[in-house]
């Protein structure tokens, strides 16, 4: 054991073989990538808050003029746009990429050359998107973009193009991920590590991952659809050649629900992990989590027309979707209290990771509970686009998403990096988080019930909303500055953090068998699993420890680092973006440099 | 105590299922093209009798000519089953025969489509003439542009053979097209059912 920390202790940065740029550019280290994914997403979410900054700034008072209609149109959409795609799904993906392959007892992903080209997709897609912002024609129809409003005659401008071609090309990058990550956890996972023996965070991640793969080609197919409209004068959704632009609001939310699952159930996972761990105890009826976490994903496919009540799609359709959607309620409220029965005289404990996973139990309820109000149609009627629904996605999304990512951050920091993450900031973000968080939140659901609409500009003084408006923008700024404290946190502590020992919080599951950081071949040979939390059983620690923290005999043999991933990554951004010069062959000429790249990659082997 | 925690299998072809990490990631990656296509043919049946301007369908469709371009594409399946057999023999000639009749019988078929589609326009159905049309050129045409890929791929695996760097032993790397080739035949069985059978 010894000499295994003071090898990881040596080399402080250990994952994969150099440091320079370059070997960032090519590497296929799952490890490197997560962080990747971690900090292009980290960077977003500061943008994505300065949108909604400028948001609140802007409704703080009645008849404000602070931004103009046009361009709070755009920072409404390119906020929702952000925080889903550039934010909750790809910080998600970080941690399923750093942390998957160690739970299960894998050197890396099935296919880590995939893995770089969705990461570098993932990159170019977002900064295309956001580049949209120079040409002053930021996607301005919204995060849903609902037919009609996006075709061509009523929104004439590059701003639908640049979403339309964004988002397809952050979709490539989802399917290739979710078929990469269902391939390693299913066939990747060490000796002994059965199904049922998988940490949750994995097993959500699995589940995640199965509807990445299903959903992601609807909303392609949607967004395909929609290109062909604008790009080469298509009738999907014009409505005078029979077009139906209904038939957009049902590809998009047949995507869109199971979405809202793709982004909570990765934080389920990771609380699933973190509780257990903070309540000495293991987690309360495991298979039940389990199997309410694949319910979940299935009964994901049978509610999206709850979003579309107002439509008129009949009582029959509205009947089924509010039955469907009360279900949905249960699989979910089974966890809650799974949860709650894990802490139930457990040896509790509460540092940051656990603040924020039980903040997340207790904020997602109330999200929980506005949602099952609006699962009733009629109640729906008079909620539908108003602020209360804004409160309510903003609860499962950020006190529910986003806090379960935050909680997954402060507790494998240590194993990513090697050092603690300060507490005292730590315990100062949570609670500015938490006031901040439902200061903002909690007055839109009675400005909501008072008539304040969604996507408005501005409203009028006599609606007297201006006193709930005023509280979320202050509560806002809290906010805002309780992620510049985790940004300094993030910044103190990998440079001045602690120096953490491979286990620092006592957890139970494989990758806290490591050194941290983890070597960048993770396990000299495979450990054998025998249990659930196998570092919880002194015996079996011994066994498995005896594999993870020794020195090789040969230093296992990694898949070597390629270029190719970025070059792929570019044919496939180019391919797209060449629409916009609505020249019809200009992108075959990205699709042959697509082809020219596939086959260097194709004929490089993985292994030199 | 420690030899029993090291695996027994720690090598790279170790997987838990037993199957091929491309085996199993190809298989995901056609759940996720049959959700592609399922959203598709889904849009067609939706615009199914919406046109307001013909052409419609039913003036248009050439049954006849389509069974032969479906038959075609159904004996290249047929033929890759061969090809997969040849390769995993190690047998090159068998390799090369069967190879080159999927493509040939590939090509053919996107001769057919191309014609069908230069056909229709001369006719007065372009993609924006009417629902239809689009919903027609758009699921038609991701599947012609499936088989224009499964052609190329299959290309190399051919000059591979031609020389002699497909051994038995990378049988899986024909295995694997193969899946893909059948998938996309399965969808054209799918295609040609809804769209031109039932109209």
């Amino acid at each position: 054991m010894s000499a295994a920390t003071t090898t990881a202790q040596a080399h402080p940065v250990v994952h994969g073989e150099g440091s320079g740029i370059w070997s960032w550019i090519t590497t296929v280290d799952h490890k490197r990538i997560g962080i990747l994914y971690f900090l292009t997403s980290f960077f977003f979410f500061f943008l994505g808050g300065l949108e909604a900054l400028l948001i609140r700034i802007q409704l703080m008072r009645p008849e404000n003029a602070f931004i103009s209609a046009e361009t709070y149109n755009q920072m409404f959409t390119m906020h929702g746009t952000t925080m889903v795609f550039l934010v909750a799904m790809p910080m998600a993906v970080a941690f399923f990429n750093y942390l998957v392959p160690l739970q299960i007892g894998a050197r890396d992903v099935a296919f880590p050359r995939l893995n770089a080209l969705s990461y570098w997709i993932f990159l170019l897609g977002g900064l295309y998107l956001n580049s949209s912002f120079i040409f002053g024609s930021a996607p301005n129809t919204s995060w849903v973009g609902y037919a009609n409003l996006t075709s061509l005659q009523y929104t004439p401008g590059r701003n639908v193009e640049f979403w339309i071609i964004g988002l397809s090309i952050l979709g490539v990058s989802s399917i290739l991920g979710g078929v990469n990550f269902i391939t390693t956890i299913l066939n990747l996972r060490a000796p002994g590590m059965k199904l049922m023996r998988m940490p949750l965070f994995t097993w959500m991640t699995l589940v995640t991952s199965f509807l990445l793969i299903t959903a992601l080609p609807v909303i392609a197919v949607a967004l395909i659809i929609l290109g062909f409209d604008r790009f080469f004068g298509a009738n999907f959704f014009e409505v005078t050649a029979g077009g139906d632009p209904i038939l957009w609001q049902h590809l998009f939310w047949l995507f869109g629900h199971p979405e809202v699952y793709i982004l909570i159930l990765p934080a389920f996972g990771i609380i699933s992990d973190v509780i257990p761990t903070f309540s000495k105890k293991p987690l309360f009826g495991y298979p039940v989590v389990v199997y309410a976490g694949i319910l979940i994903g299935f009964i994901g496919w049978g509610v999206w027309s709850h979003h579309m009540f107002t439509v008129g799609l009949g009582p029959i359709a509205d009947s089924f979707f509010v039955a469907s959607t009360m279900i949905i309620a249960i699989p979910t409220g089974i966890k809650i209290f799974n949860w709650l029965a894990t802490m139930w005289g457990g040896a509790l404990r509460f540092p940051t990771p656990m603040l924020f996973a039980v903040g997340l139990v207790a904020v997602f309820t109330v999200g929980g509970l506005s949602g099952v109000m609006h699962a009733s149609a009629p109640v729906d009627l008079q909620q539908h686009d108003s602020y209360f629904v804004v409160a309510h996605f903003h609860y499962v999304l950020v006190g529910g998403a986003l806090m379960g990512l935050f909680s997954g951050l402060y507790f494998w920091f240590p194993k990513v990096t090697g050092r603690m993450m300060s507490e005292t900031l730590g315990k100062w973000h949570f609670w500015t988080f938490l006031i901040g968080f439902n200061l903002t939140f909690f007055p839109m659901h009675f400005a909501g019930l008072f008539g304040m609409p969604r996507r408005t500009w501005t409203y009028l003084a006599d609606l007297n909303l201006e006193t709930w408006n005023q509280l979320s923008t202050v509560g806002a700024f809290i906010f805002g500055a309780s992620s510049l404290l985790l940004m300094w946190n993030l910044f103190y502590s990998v440079k001045r953090g602690e120096k953490a020992p491979p286990n620092p919080w006592g957890a139970g599951t494989l990758e806290w068998s490591l050194p941290s950081p983890p070597r960048h071949y993770n396990f000299p040979a495979l450990p054998r699993v025998r249990s659930r939390e196998p570092l919880w059983d002194d015996e079996e620690r011994e066994e498995v420890e005896a594999v993870t923290l020794a020195d090789p005999v040969h230093e296992p043999l990694m898949p070597s680092p390629s270029f190719w991933p970025v070059v792929v990554a570019l044919g496939v951004a180019l391919t797209w973006i060449l629409l916009m010069t609505h020249i019809w062959w200009m992108p075959l000429l990205g699709l042959a440099f697509t082809a020219v790249a596939v086959f260097g990659w194709a004929f490089q082997p993985a292994f030199r | 105590m420690a030899h029993a925690a090291t695996a027994a299998h720690d090598d790279h072809h170790y997987t838990s299922t037993g199957l091929s990490n491309w085996k199993v990631g190809f298989w995901t990656f056609i759940g996720s093209e049959s959700l592609f296509f399922a959203t598709l043919i889904s849009t067609y049946m939706v615009y199914k009798g919406r046109s307001v301007t013909g052409p419609y369908p039913e003036e248009i469709l050439d049954i006849p000519l389509t069974t032969i371009s479906t038959f075609v594409l159904l004996m290249s399946s047929l033929a890759m089953v061969l090809a997969l057999d040849g390769v995993q023999r190690g047998n090159r000639k068998l390799s090369l025969v069967w190879l080159g009749t999927v493509i040939l019988l590939g090509a053919v078929f996107l001769g057919f489509q191309v014609y069908e589609f230069n056909h229709f326009v001369g006719q007065g159905l372009t993609i924006g003439t009417n629902v239809f049309g689009s919903s027609f050129y758009v699921l038609t045409g991701f599947h012609g542009a499936h088989v224009a890929v499964g052609i190329i791929w299959l290309s190399t695996l051919w000059i591979l053979a031609f020389r002699n760097k497909l051994p038995a032993a990378d049988a899986m790397k024909v295995e694997i097209a193969g899946l893909y080739w059948h998938f996309v035949d399965v969808v054209w069985i799918v295609i040609f059912t809804l769209v031109y059978l039932i109209q």
